[in-house]
């Protein structure tokens, strides 16, 4: 029992580098798409569009198989770890930009106005406005993403990363301790989303005080 | 090169094998969607209540599933029920237990949601008027909490179709083990072929899934939750 420890451990410090990377990749494609939709850039907004329905209304895990499996037949050709980021990314930055959007939008338009009435461009008006409002709307649902996106990583197993899921699909082969194997799964999740959960509820009561006439 | 592939979706009877495994996913999905939209509501009222004895067993059922992966919990369902405690379930059925089980813990909290973000004068004022409890939630909470919950339980019907992909993995014969098993019968003469059979699942699920979501949007703004 104590001799597998260590995969457990490789496979959760993968878990969380996979799934952090993948995170921050989704946030910074989600503000990009949710500003872009925001000043409805013309054809561009089409395009975002079109990716948000995409990538929202398929299961990750076709999502994995066609970038690992289908895509090398055509001449492109990822390694496992990086095509679970690309999907992810892909998927958590439909799920961000549609929270980033709704924080933007809730940001009140006599601020708006406000701000162009003292003369301030487009760009500081996003800076100083809209961004820091809106990010701080935006706290709980980005939160709920970040522990889906960090839940879909179980999906890796299907192409062959050797995060938590399929490490204990590994052990269980070799082993058959079964329960033992699965109880670890379980506590390894646990250990990852239990204090993020817990950190999370904190943060979201913290960034209240961001918002206007709090 | 690239039509040598596709053409074999069209071959045989590859097409109809794959409209029957995405048959099965949707069955899965379908069942379950009905199991846990009744079952939920129930649980979803009982947990309006005060007592804290009620609420904490609930809130740590729905934490389970929320924290646990549901690919977790289909491995943990399907390996521990047979080897500990003798239960020989096929894999459609584990299936229909996890996503009955995820599906009353979130369809609950929807319900939940929708009866407490109601204004807090309909529960005053129907025990003004002298409604008991019953008729409180039988003629004034419930039909307005129902409207409000349509929308997110087609937007938690959309999730479990999408989460039916991951039947594959326990072994269930849906449309994705069917794609493989074209692909791997193909790969020999057409090496694209896998590209085009995952491109045609993506294809399927988006089509499934993009109305769905749609309509509950389209709902959302309507009624202007």
């Amino acid at each position: 029992m104590v001799d597998v420890l260590p995969y457990y451990k490789t496979a959760l410090w993968l878990t969380i580098k996979l799934a952090s990377i993948g995170i921050v990749f989704a946030i910074i494609v989600g503000m990009i798409c949710s500003v872009i939709q925001y000043f409805k850039v013309k054809v561009i907004t089409n395009i975002v569009q079109i990716y948000l329905e995409i990538a929202r209304n398929t299961p990750l895990l076709i999502q994995l198989f066609f970038l690992y499996y289908g895509l090398p037949k055509v001449g492109i050709k990822f390694s496992e770890e990086l095509c679970g980021i690309i999907g992810l990314t892909f998927l958590g930055g439909s799920y961000m930009a549609e929270v980033f959007r709704a924080g933007m939008e809730a940001v009140t338009k006599s601020q708006i106005e406000a701000g162009r009435a003292i003369g301030l461009s487009n760009v500081q008006l996003m800076r100083y406005v809209i961004i820091p409002q809106a990010f701080s709307y935006s706290v709980p649902g980005f939160g709920a993403n970040c522990i889906f996106l960090i839940k879909e990583t179980s999906i890796f197993s299907g192409i062959a990363i050797l995060e938590l899921t399929n490490t204990t699909k590994n052990l269980m082969g070799i082993f058959y301790k079964t329960n033992e194997a699965l109880f670890m799964l379980v506590i390894g999740y646990l250990i990852i989303l239990l204090p993020l959960t817990l950190f999370l509820t904190w943060l979201e009561r913290r960034v209240r005080h961001a918002e206007f006439g709090n | 090169m690239l039509n040598s592939g596709i053409s074999v979706l069209l071959e045989g009877n590859n097409l109809e094998r794959l409209l029957n495994g995405l048959f099965v996913t949707l069955y899965v999905a379908f069942i379950a969607a009905i199991i846990s939209i009744v079952l939920g509501f129930i649980i979803g009222i009982i947990r309006t209540s005060k007592n804290k004895l009620i609420q904490i067993p609930f809130r740590i059922y729905l934490e389970l599933f929320r924290i646990i992966p549901i690919l977790v919990w289909l491995f943990v369902i399907y390996y521990i029920l047979p080897a500990n405690f003798g239960l020989n379930l096929s894999s459609e059925v584990v299936a229909l237990l996890v996503f009955s089980l995820w599906g009353i813990a979130e369809m609950s909290d929807i319900v939940r949601g929708a009866i407490i973000s109601l204004p807090k004068h309909q529960m005053e004022s129907s025990k003004a008027l002298g409604l008991s409890t019953i008729q409180m939630y039988g003629y004034v909470l419930i039909p307005q909490a129902l409207k409000r919950s349509i929308p997110p339980t087609i937007n938690l019907i959309t999730r479990m179709v999408k989460t039916t992909a991951l039947l594959t993995m326990i072994g269930v014969i849906e449309v994705i083990k069917v794609g493989q098993q074209i692909i791997e019968v193909n790969n020999r003469s057409y090496p694209i072929v896998s590209f085009w059979i995952y491109g045609f699942i993506f294809f399927l699920y988006f089509c499934i899934c993009f109305p769905l979501s749609r309509f509950s949007r389209k709902l959302e703004k309507k009624w202007a939750i």
